[in-house]
C-alpha cells in the first residue's frame, strides 16, 4: 500500500446560502480544493453526503457532482454513513490512492439543509438509528444524546462543566472564516437557553447549516501532510443493546485501529476534532478516545484543557457546536482543519508545532465512527 | 409508512412479543438474526416481562415530523424485570415526576397517524405503576 498525502483543502463557509444548489456549494469546496492542490489530475471522487435523498431527493450523487466539474468518464460515487459519511468517505478515498487504483482523488462532503423545515431535519438526524424500534418511540438524536447526559451527569460531573465543551468550542472559532457562529458564548448562555431534550439546552446543540468541504489525496512524498490512519468501527445501533452506554464502542475500536496504524499513542497527539454535535458527545468522545480517561473530560474541558494551550487542543476552529454541523460534509471540515494545523496555515487557529493530528467523525448515536491521523512530514 | 411495513411488527408491537435464543438463553427484543452472545440463528418466540424500571430518560421539545402534536414526550431506555432493556415512551407522567429506578408498566397506546388518511399506528407504551 502507498502512503497517502493531503494536498490541497477547499472550505465553504457554514451557513444559510439559500441561493445556491447542492452541486454549487459542492463545486465552490472542490475547486477551491484542487487549486490549492494545483493538480487538476483528479481521478475519482469521493461525495460524503447523508440526507440529500431526502432534503433534495436526490440520489446518484457522484454523477451529479462530476457533472457539475465537467468531468464525464470520472469515477464518482456518493458515500453515506450518517453524519459519519464525511469522514467514511475520506477513507474510502484514501484506499483509493493507497491501493494505487487512484493517483489523485477528491473528497468533498456536502450538505444542504436549509431547503427543510426544521421537524424534517430532525427526521433526517433520526433516520441515522433504527426505524421500527427505535425512531418509532419518537425519539430524537438530541433526546438519545441527552439520556446518555443524564447517566453522565449523574456519575461525574455538573451540568455545566458538561456545558462548557459548547463554550470552548464557540471560543475557538471566534474569527474563523467559515464558521457559522464566529463569536463567544457564555456558560450562563447555554444553561439559560431552553431545553432541547432535557438536560440538553439549545446551546448545547449544533445548530442546522449548509455547507461543503474538500480535500485531494495524491501519492505521500518527503514532505507535506501524510495520511498516518483511516479506520472505520461500529456499534450496536441501539443504546439498548450497549453493556455501557457511556462507552462509545465504535469511538473506542476505529481509535484503536488507527492508533496502531500511525504507531502513535494517545499521548502524541497535538490536536484533535472531535464530533461535538452535543456537548456530551464531545466529552464521550474525549474519553472513548482514549485522549482522557473515563470521567474526566467535562471537568477537563472545564478548566480550559480543550483550549489551543490547553493538554489537548480540541475544536480547534469550533467543531460542530460553532463551525457548523452541515451532516455528511461534517467529517471532511474535520480532516481539512487538521490539515490545516499540520501544515502551519491555521492563522489565528495556529496549535503551535502542532505535528499529529487526529479527526473523528460519529454517524448515529456513536454507531459509526471514522477516525483519522494526520501527521506533518519533516520538510 | 407502507402496509405491510407495519403489519410485519404489529405481532411484536402489539404483544411486546421477543426472541429468546435456544443456544444460550439470551433475550431480545426486537428480533434480531444472529445472537449477540453465543452467535447461533436458532431462538424462540419469548413473552416480555410487562413491568420494569426506568434506566435514563429525556424530554423531547422538537419532535421529528409525525410527532408534533404529542410534544413535550418522555423517552426512557427502560430494563425490563427480566433483564431486557428497550425504549420507549413513558405516558400518563409529567416529565418533572419521571426519575431513574421509577417502576413501569406496558400499556396499549396509539403512536402516531400518518395525516389524516394513512395508518393509525398503535403500539407499546410504558406508565408509572400506581403502588
Amino acid at each position: 500500500m502507498r502512503k497517502v498525502a493531503v494536498a490541497g483543502v477547499g472550505l465553504v463557509k457554514v451557513s444559510e446560502h439559500w441561493e445556491k444548489p447542492i452541486w454549487g456549494l459542492f463545486a465552490d469546496a472542490a475547486l477551491q480544493a484542487v487549486n490549492d492542490a494545483g493538480s487538476d489530475g483528479v481521478d475519482s471522487l469521493y461525495v460524503g453526503n447523508m440526507s440529500g435523498s431526502l432534503m433534495q431527493d436526490q440520489l446518484n450523487m457522484g454523477a451529479l457532482m462530476a457533472d457539475a466539474l465537467a468531468r464525464p468518464g470520472l469515477h464518482a460515487v456518493r458515500v453515506e454513513a450518517g453524519s459519519a459519511s464525511g469522514g467514511v468517505a475520506f477513507h474510502e478515498a484514501v484506499k483509493a490512492v493507497a491501493s494505487g487504483y487512484s493517483d489523485c482523488a477528491l473528497v468533498a462532503g456536502v450538505e444542504k439543509m436549509s431547503d427543510v423545515l426544521p421537524e424534517v431535519a430532525a427526521k433526517s438526524l433520526v433516520m441515522e438509528e433504527e426505524q421500527e424500534y427505535s425512531a418509532y418511540t419518537g425519539v430524537t438524536r438530541a433526546g438519545l444524546s441527552a439520556m446518555l447526559h443524564r447517566l453522565y451527569m449523574d456519575l461525574y460531573s455538573e451540568p455545566a462543566e458538561v456545558g462548557m465543551m459548547a463554550v470552548q468550542s464557540h471560543e475557538n472559532a471566534v474569527g474563523c472564516r467559515h464558521a457559522q457562529y464566529p463569536f463567544r458564548m457564555s456558560i450562563e448562555r447555554a444553561m439559560d437557553s431552553p431545553m432541547e431534550a432535557d438536560p440538553i439546552h439549545m446551546m448545547e446543540c449544533a445548530g442546522v447549516g449548509d455547507g461543503a468541504a474538500a480535500v485531494v489525496l495524491v501519492p505521500a512524498d518527503a514532505a507535506g501532510v501524510e495520511v498516518a490512519a483511516t479506520a472505520v468501527a461500529t456499534d450496536y445501533c441501539s443504546l439498548a443493546m450497549r453493556d455501557d452506554p457511556l462507552t462509545l464502542g465504535a469511538v473506542m475500536k476505529a481509535a484503536e485501529k488507527a492508533y496502531r496504524m500511525a504507531d502513535v499513542k494517545p499521548g502524541d497527539i497535538d490536536l484533535a476534532e472531535v464530533h461535538d454535535d452535543y456537548t456530551i458527545n464531545g466529552v464521550l468522545s474525549l474519553e472513548s478516545l482514549g485522549l482522557v480517561d473515563a470521567g474526566k473530560a467535562a471537568k477537563l474541558v472545564a478548566e480550559g484543557g480543550a483550549a489551543r494551550d490547553g493538554r489537548i487542543p480540541t475544536n480547534t476552529f469550533g467543531g460542530l457546536k460553532a463551525r457548523g454541523n452541515p451532516l455528511g460534509a461534517t467529517g471532511v471540515y474535520q480532516v481539512a482543519e487538521v490539515a490545516l494545523q499540520l501544515r502551519g496555515s491555521a492563522g489565528d487557529h495556529q496549535v503551535e508545532g502542532a505535528e499529529v493530528g487526529l479527526a473523528q467523525n460519529m454517524g448515529g448515536m456513536g454507531s459509526t465512527c471514522a477516525v483519522t491521523i494526520l501527521r506533518r512530514l519533516a520538510p | 409508512m407502507s402496509v405491510p411495513r407495519y403489519w410485519r411488527e404489529e405481532v411484536p408491537r402489539y404483544r411486546l412479543l421477543g426472541k429468546e435464543c435456544t443456544g444460550c438463553g439470551a433475550r431480545f427484543f426486537p428480533a434480531r438474526p444472529v445472537c449477540t452472545v453465543c452467535g447461533s440463528t436458532e431462538f424462540k418466540d419469548y413473552k416480555l416481562a410487562e413491568t420494569g424500571e426506568v434506566v435514563t430518560w429525556t424530554v423531547i421539545r422538537n419532535p421529528p415530523t409525525g410527532f408534533e402534536k404529542y410534544r413535550p414526550y418522555v423517552v426512557a431506555l427502560l430494563e425490563l424485570d427480566d433483564g431486557v432493556r428497550l425504549l420507549s415512551q413513558v405516558v400518563d407522567v409529567g416529565p418533572e415526576e419521571v426519575h431513574a429506578g421509577m417502576r413501569v408498566e406496558a400499556v396499549f397506546r396509539r403512536v402516531k397517524e400518518d395525516g389524516n388518511a394513512g395508518i393509525i399506528q398503535y403500539g407499546y407504551k410504558f406508565r408509572p405503576v400506581v403502588e
